[in-house]
């Protein structure tokens, strides 16, 4: 109530505003606008960047040697295949064998991967259908599953499943072998490494042995295979650190694709011997142990042989990608040129106003 | 916040009538009627988290998310992790939680300090002192002067004469003059005597508590007597008691049962239309939502169907679903909880942090600052400041607002000779500013110090005695009716009741014709240092019809003298034919002073003969005494008398306009800004300010003056200034846009004119023109104009004619004027009623600060100390706000769809299972942390040009007004970019990830990596959008936007570490992802792919439309950038030309009757002891009695409308 004029002289500004950049919203700044010389310079550059990157990236693409074949239903597999098409029949073997020829060598290192299509891993349900904690070899984890792999997470007399969950249930388990013919009537089997297909951080982190780690039959008591497998984890290899939940087959798997379409790397060439440089030219055949049925949902099954770049794979996306992109940009960049030559509004002033 | 609060307690059962004994509390409790304790605070401790909770879950966005956490829950449905939804409503409900609690704290501190004021009761036949809380009702209360009213009073006695008190209702209805209470006589006789009033056991009756604070009814039994009460006795709570020493009062209604506590609660958020455009986004965002939802639900019901059905194999459906279509069903919710991210939580925070920064910019800006009386602007309100950048009609007070209400006495022209001008040596004319030496009045030691003068030559007229000089200054002492006020000796204050009379009479006063004191009988005035006593004999007061007043007075010598002053046509029809060459230089004069905008009056005088005048005045006793027609006849006998007169001279007043008034003005026309001045005053006044402040002009096309006094007339006025405007409209109906049929409420659409108009209309007229059946007649001829003056319009119409515009014109609005109340009082806090129609009614309301010390406007949203502030806070903070928060709705809107769009294409893929794109942590921070800095930094920081620039081009301020930034059409085009956007950042890294592998043979195309790579992808398109929405780039931008992508790589290495993994297993399963695919050539290409095809085409476009068809804002900014090193224009103060025409005009303000209070004795009684040795008590009587005056009038006025 009292009057806050006060006496003349008692601080007279006391409420005056600071005089500060930010307060008086004057920080230095940067406007940058839009003009042509620089975004038509700008437009012509990016294009021809991406036509560029866009021909080295289809130049590196056609250096990687890529072959696929499809076994679901060819030659004797066709049997299998029908074989497969009922469960019951699951418990019966069933072999085939493909073949196919290299017109040239693939040389350096060569990958084989099984090919899977119309699969998908990318389900939520599926994907949520595993337990990492399970996985990294935790005690309580082995033995008392996650809820979200139900209902593959135990038995019905309450033993759990370790790997529990969809994902590990349903683990590729065809085997397939790869034979070089160099003439008629001989087979020399190539050698391939199935380590080191996996992640690093997967096989060393991420997935984990229970404890004792030597002895993982006992590390696996009390827990039993998932419904789908023939043999419990600590038995899907004979070397001691490549089984049980480090088994890298396992891993490869249970790292899910994106896509229903997908391919995983399932071994590795052992440069050895003849195949120092890579796979020579010549006839090929690869001897399935078929066992994963895919025909109730109309999946295909292949495998894959390819060689790698910098880049990666075969794929050619990205550099028509860029190749296209770059020519449009151009084609834009012109006509925004043709824009501002012709057709802007002239007095880009405020005369008129 | 809110001072007396929000929350009125609802009463437990009607109360029919009220019925309470004076200092009998044990009978008064019988009824349980409220104490006088009041609570406006919501919470307590235990309350606080319960009911704040219920509240913020009232909220539809609050509520939506409780529902998307319940869906999240159920775990059939649960696509997402319930952290991802639960972290941002923590937080939002978190921070409206601690402003809740601040706010109720501070109610709490309020509500205490308000129950714990001291106030005096009697109490067993003592005053005692008591807290406010413990006052009941009937008891007896004694309030001081300056005290607030504890609560509503029914006034008993006073310390002043007829029990009259004086109070200051500014907390209640914002008016801060002076009303008057009278009690009854029959406790007024009590006075001070506390035996008296602590035997008095009056009873009385009375209407239960209700909320109309403008009256009351009830009847006070006392002595077997019954007294009927009515709104003059009651003092309500929350006003204040002024210039009376002590009072009395009976407690009435107490605490939550005041009026004042009864009318709160009614405070209505205003809703800006950026606001309700959002409201109706929202909807149809829901509606996408669902639409989006129903196709992948269907979809999904298909996939399972055909593909799901048969991989049951490796996936069997779960045994809650029974077939696909449940299935569908279970997806559709599955995805409302992944899409919800269209509909964003943290929009609504986001808004509110840009408002209340740009509200402290506005706090802030000293370019808004007052320093002669300190004060700052300051933004009341914090949630309107867009649409400070949309206004189209500005409604405006006069008095006060345009103008300082201060009144100058600047020229004059004294018997055909000019004053007030300085002239150079050559004889020119300069111009005067402050350094223009002003003439020394050191020589009068009773002149006003304040009083400022430049020409010299008057001066010296006075000292040589010349006798025209002597007289024009001597009538000017006389004919007035001002109140002088000595306190000391010598420090004269007068109390004019129009500022112009004032003006003359201090001028007379500071050139040595000193008016000292006056009685209902003579006038003392000290002329050159001599006291000298006019007898005065007769008051011919002014009215409308007469617009002159002359008083005629016997001069000490013995002379009879009338001396008159009056509009220039009036008196020179009854001027002596002697004068004719003398009237001829004068009329010179007097155009020359019209056209420096000055108000001008002629001074006459005539000497009287005894004789003659013994008769007029018997005649006019005879006159004023009659019962017919006595107006008549006073008027006739005035006539008679006031002929053949002496010209003296002229003056001219200035009615000082406030500091770059018209600049303002014109720089708000330029910026297409309607301006409509709706003031009380006169049509001549009202009119004079048109001009003088450059709404009106000589160049305009015409100013139409709406006068007529029937509807027909209006309406036929009205049609006639239209048909001169624009003839093609009067033969159409007009075409009423329809907004929404349901409320039938239509848009009238813009007419173009060719042109500049004016109206003028005044409220008789108003009151036909707002009229049903002719609104529409009226509102489209005022539209046509460019300004509008509504004059003697009544603060009813103020309100009815900005409502008038709002209902019929899509158009934002804005009240300006200066209902100077007292904030020091409250410190801040907000009393929440407020009753100044026009303020509440405009969208944005806007309030000067006082001329006195510091006061500002409780109920507006914004408030400055000076007219000219207005121009910055529209043209510079209103437009920067508007430009900030539709760059930040689009900007929001386009990654939020974007961000979500990218699930959409997803789900085409993972067989419409809901699965997310992105990493479930992403989605979590996305909103909170990777985006939310850099977009607030852009809509805090940004400006398209600086404001220097805004205001050379006001221009700029039109794309706001027709809402061009931010509307439906601009939401879909950000909707469709959104699209383009989401389908780049969806389908390039799907190319380029499908079937290929890393450089040493490994997976890439795997879920994780894939994920990682869309979401770098989609975060640093969405920061590079944002880079080129942001037209300034501060370092504070940078720091944001670098810092913000640098925390997304942090937290994204973090979380996919091994420590993470290990210790939150089943949290951060995407262990690895980060290391294995950041190091990849091919990622990074994609993302630089994605990126590129994001931008480039938003750079093509903005590029071409700049070149082709270039905005307002475009110009200016190319402009700008041409001119980077010339320095940014100097606002422009190019002294406004002031039209020549003559507009002279009586131009006091005053109503009719003053001359009858001077020379009634009843009202001077106390007043003629001025020159006897006085007390403190009896010094400030005069101006006591000016404010009965005033009161007075005001209820006369309060009649009348």
């Amino acid at each position: 109530m009292s009057n806050r004029k006060g006496p003349p002289g008692s601080q007279p500004f006391m409420k005056r505003p600071d005089n500060t950049a930010f307060k008086q919203q004057k920080l230095p700044a940067w406007s940058p606008t839009l003009k042509a010389e620089t975004v038509l310079p700008f437009f012509f550059l990016s294009g021809v960047a991406c036509i560029m990157i866009g021909v080295l990236l289809i130049i590196t693409a056609a250096g990687v040697q890529e072959i696929k074949v499809d076994y679901t239903e060819e030659r004797d597999c066709a049997e299998c295949y029908s074989l497969r098409l009922d469960r019951a029949n699951s418990i019966i073997d069933c072999a085939c064998t493909v073949f196919f020829s290299l017109s040239e060598a693939f040389k350096g290192d060569v990958f084989m991967y099984y090919g899977l299509t119309n699969f998908h891993q990318n389900q939520r349900h599926y994907m949520v259908s595993r337990d990492d904690a399970q996985l990294v070899g935790r005690q309580y984890n082995l033995k008392n599953p996650s809820i979200t792999c139900v209902p593959f997470d135990k038995y019905k007399n309450g033993t759990p499943i370790a790997p529990c969950g969809a994902i590990a249930n349903s683990i590729f388990n065809d085997t397939l072998q790869l034979f070089y013919h160099s003439d008629k009537n001989t087979e020399t089997p190539v050698p391939l490494l199935k380590t080191d297909i996996s992640w690093f951080t997967d096989r060393t982190v991420k997935f984990q042995n229970p404890s004792p780690k030597d002895n993982l039959t006992a590390a696996f008591a009390g827990t039993a295979r998932p419904f789908y497998w023939w043999k419990p984890a600590y038995q899907l290899s004979v070397e001691e650190n490549n089984n049980g939940f480090v088994n890298e087959d396992l891993i490869v798997w249970m790292r899910q694709a994106a896509f229903p379409s997908f391919k995983k790397l399932y071994r590795q060439l052992n440069r050895t011997q003849e195949f120092n440089d890579g796979l020579p030219a010549g006839n090929y055949s690869v001897k399935i142990s078929y066992n994963y049925p895919v025909g109730k949902f109309k999946g295909r099954k292949s495998v894959i042989l390819s060689t790698v770049s910098w880049l990666g794979g075969h794929s050619n996306f990205l550099g028509v990608a860029y190749c296209a992109s770059g020519a449009i940009i151009l084609i834009v960049a012109i006509i925004l040129t043709v824009v501002h030559l012709k057709f802007r509004e002239k007095p880009l002033g405020l005369e008129e106003e | 916040m809110s001072f007396f609060g929000l929350d009125c307690r609802k009463k437990k059962e009607k109360e029919e009538e009220r019925h309470l004994r004076a200092n009998d509390r044990e009978f008064n409790l019988t009824f349980q009627y409220a104490t006088n304790a009041i609570k406006t605070s919501k919470y307590n401790l235990l309350t606080f988290l319960p009911m704040n909770l219920f509240e913020q879950f009232q909220r539809i966005a609050n509520a939506y998310f409780l529902f998307l956490l319940i869906l999240q829950l159920i775990p059939e449905i649960s696509s997402l992790s319930w952290f991802t939804t639960v972290v941002p409503l923590m937080l939002v409900l978190t921070a409206t939680a601690a402003k809740d609690a601040i706010e109720d704290f501070n109610r709490h501190k309020s509500d205490s300090q308000v129950n714990n004021r001291q106030v005096k009761v009697l109490m067993d036949g003592q005053l005692k002192s008591e807290k406010w809380r413990n006052v009941q009702v009937g008891d007896i209360i004694k309030l001081e002067n300056n005290q607030f009213v504890t609560a509503d009073l029914l006034l008993l006695s006073s310390s002043e004469p007829l029990s009259l008190v004086y109070i200051e209702t500014a907390e209640l209805d914002g008016e801060t003059n002076l009303k008057v209470k009278q009690s009854l006589t029959v406790s007024g006789d009590m006075g001070d005597d506390i035996e008296t009033l602590a035997a008095f056991n009056g009873e009385v009756r009375c209407e239960p508590p209700n909320n109309r604070l403008d009256k009351f009814t009830g009847t006070l039994m006392f002595k077997e007597q019954k007294y009927s009460l009515d709104n003059d006795k009651i003092l309500l709570r929350g006003c204040t008691l002024r210039n009376t020493e002590w009072c009395f009062g009976l407690v009435i209604f107490a605490g939550p049962e005041t009026k004042l506590m009864q009318n709160c609660g009614k405070t209505t958020f205003k809703r800006t239309s950026i606001d309700r455009l959002m409201n109706v986004l929202v909807l149809w965002i829901f509606g996408f939502l669902a639409l989006m939802c129903i196709i992948l639900a269907i979809g999904n019901g298909i996939w399972e169907y055909q593909k799901g059905f048969y991989f049951q194999v490796f996936l069997p459906w779960p045994e809650s679903v029974p077939n696909s279509a449940f299935s569908a069903f279970l997806t559709f919710w599955s995805y409302v909880i992944i899409l919800n991210t269209v509909v964003p939580i943290s929009l609504y925070v986001s808004v509110e942090i840009i408002r209340l920064g740009n509200s402290f910019y506005i706090d802030w800006d000293r370019k808004m600052y007052y320093p002669r009386s300190d004060t700052p602007a300051e933004a009341r309100t914090t949630t309107l400041n867009e649409e400070l950048g949309q206004i189209k009609y500005i409604f405006s007070d006069k008095t006060g607002t345009l103008t300082q209400n201060i009144m100058t006495f600047n020229m004059c022209s004294i018997n055909g000779k000019s004053y007030g001008e300085v002239l150079d040596f050559a004889g020119q004319r300069m111009e005067i500013t402050e350094r223009t030496p002003k003439v020394d009045f050191s020589f009068n030691r009773l002149a006003d110090p304040k009083f400022v003068f430049h020409d010299h030559s008057l001066v010296e007229a006075v000292k040589l005695e010349i006798l025209e000089v002597h007289a024009f200054f001597r009538l000017l002492s006389l004919c007035h009716t001002v109140m002088p006020e000595e306190k000391e000796e010598g420090e004269l204050l007068y109390q004019a009741q129009s500022p112009d009379e004032g003006a003359l009479v201090t001028a007379a006063r500071n050139f040595g014709f000193v008016f000292r004191s006056r009685t209902p009988e003579s006038i003392t005035v000290v002329e050159m240092g001599e006291t000298k006593t006019y007898e005065l004999l007769a008051i011919l007061d002014f009215n409308n019809v007469r617009k002159r007043m002359s008083v005629i007075v016997r001069c000490p010598e013995g002379k009879l003298s009338l001396y008159c002053k009056g509009a220039d046509t009036i008196i020179y029809e009854r001027l002596h034919p002697a004068c004719k060459t003398l009237k001829d230089v004068t009329t010179e004069h007097l155009d020359e002073f019209a056209g420096e905008g000055l108000r001008t009056l002629v001074l006459a005088y005539k000497d009287l003969e005894e004789g003659y005048f013994e008769d007029w005045r018997a005649r006019h006793h005879a006159a004023s005494t009659a019962l017919e027609e006595r107006e008549e006849k006073l008027d006739e006998l005035y006539e008679e008398i006031e002929k053949n007169l002496q010209l003296l001279g002229a003056t001219a007043i200035e009615d000082k306009l406030q500091d770059g008034v018209p600049q303002t003005i014109e720089q708000l026309a330029k910026a297409d800004i309607k301006m409509w001045v709706l003031t009380g005053d006169k049509q001549e006044t009202a009119v004079n300010i048109g001009y003088a402040c450059n709404m009106l002009r000589e160049e305009m096309n015409e100013v139409f003056i709406i006068s007529a006094n029937t509807a027909e007339d209006v309406r036929e006025e009205l049609r006639n200034a239209r048909r001169k405007i624009k003839p093609e409209t009067i033969e159409a109906e007009p075409i009423f846009e329809v907004k929404q049929p349901k409320n039938k409420s239509a848009v009238l659409p813009e007419d173009t004119v060719e042109g500049e108009y004016g109206l003028v209309i005044n409220g008789h007229s108003l009151a036909y023109g707002l009229e049903k059946s002719m609104e529409v007649e009226f509102l489209r001829t005022a539209c046509m104009c460019k300004t509008v003056i509504c004059c003697r319009v009544t603060p009813l119409q103020k309100a009815q004619v900005v409502q008038l515009v709002k209902k019929y014109k899509k158009a934002i609005t804005l009240a300006i004027g200066d209902g100077a109340n007292d904030v020091s009082m409250i410190k801040g806090k907000r009393a929440t009623v407020s009753m100044d129609g026009m303020r509440e009614t405009a969208h944005i309301g806007v309030g000067i600060s006082g001329q006195e010390g510091m006061q500002a406007v409780l109920s507006s949203d914004f408030s400055f100390a000076q007219f000219r502030y207005l121009q910055r806070l529209l043209l510079v903070h209103g437009r920067w706000s508007y430009i900030r928060m539709c760059k930040f709705l689009n900007y929001f809107f386009y990654k939020n769809f974007t961000f979500t769009l990218v699930h959409f294409w997803y789900g085409f893929f993972c067989g419409f299972s809901a699965q997310t794109v992105y990493d479930e942590w992403y989605i979590t921070l996305y909103n909170l942390v990777y985006t939310s800095l850099p977009v607030l930094g852009m809509s805090l920081f940004d400006q398209d040009v600086s404001d220097r620039w805004s205001l050379e081009y006001p221009k700029l301020y039109q794309p706001g007004q027709l809402n061009m930034y931010f509307n439906i059409g601009s939401f879909i085009k950000c909707l469709l970019h959104s699209i383009y956007s989401s389908l780049i950042l969806f389908f390039i890294p799907y190319g380029a990830m499908y079937d290929t592998m890393r450089d040493d043979g490994k997976d890439l195309a795997d879920y994780q990596s894939f994920a990682l790579l869309a979401q770098t992808c989609l975060l640093i398109a969405v920061s590079i959008q944002l880079g080129l929405d942001t037209a300034y780039w501060t370092s504070v931008n940078q720091l944001f936007m670098w810092g913000s992508l640098a925390i997304y790589f942090a937290i994204t290495l973090t979380m996919y570490s091994n420590g993470m993994y290990l210790i939150f297993t089943a949290s951060f399963p995407f262990i690895g992802t980060a290391r294995n695919s950041l190091n990849q050539p091919n990622v990074w290409l994609t993302i630089l792919l994605t990126t590129i095809l994001c931008v480039l085409p938003v750079v093509a476009y903005r590029f071409s439309r700049t070149e082709l068809r270039p905005t307002i804002n475009d110009k200016v900014r190319y402009k700008v950038s041409q001119s980077k090193h010339a320095p940014p224009p100097q606002a422009t103060r190019t002294r406004i030309r002031r039209t020549s025409s003559r507009r002279s005009g009586y131009a006091f303000s005053h109503a009719q009757g003053y001359g009858d209070l001077i020379t009634s004795s009843r009202y001077l009684r106390k007043n003629m002891a001025t020159f006897s040795p006085r007390s403190k008590t009896n010094a400030k009587q005069p101006g006591t009695v000016l404010k009965t005056y005033r009161a007075v009038k005001d209820t006369v006025v309060d009649k009348t409308l």
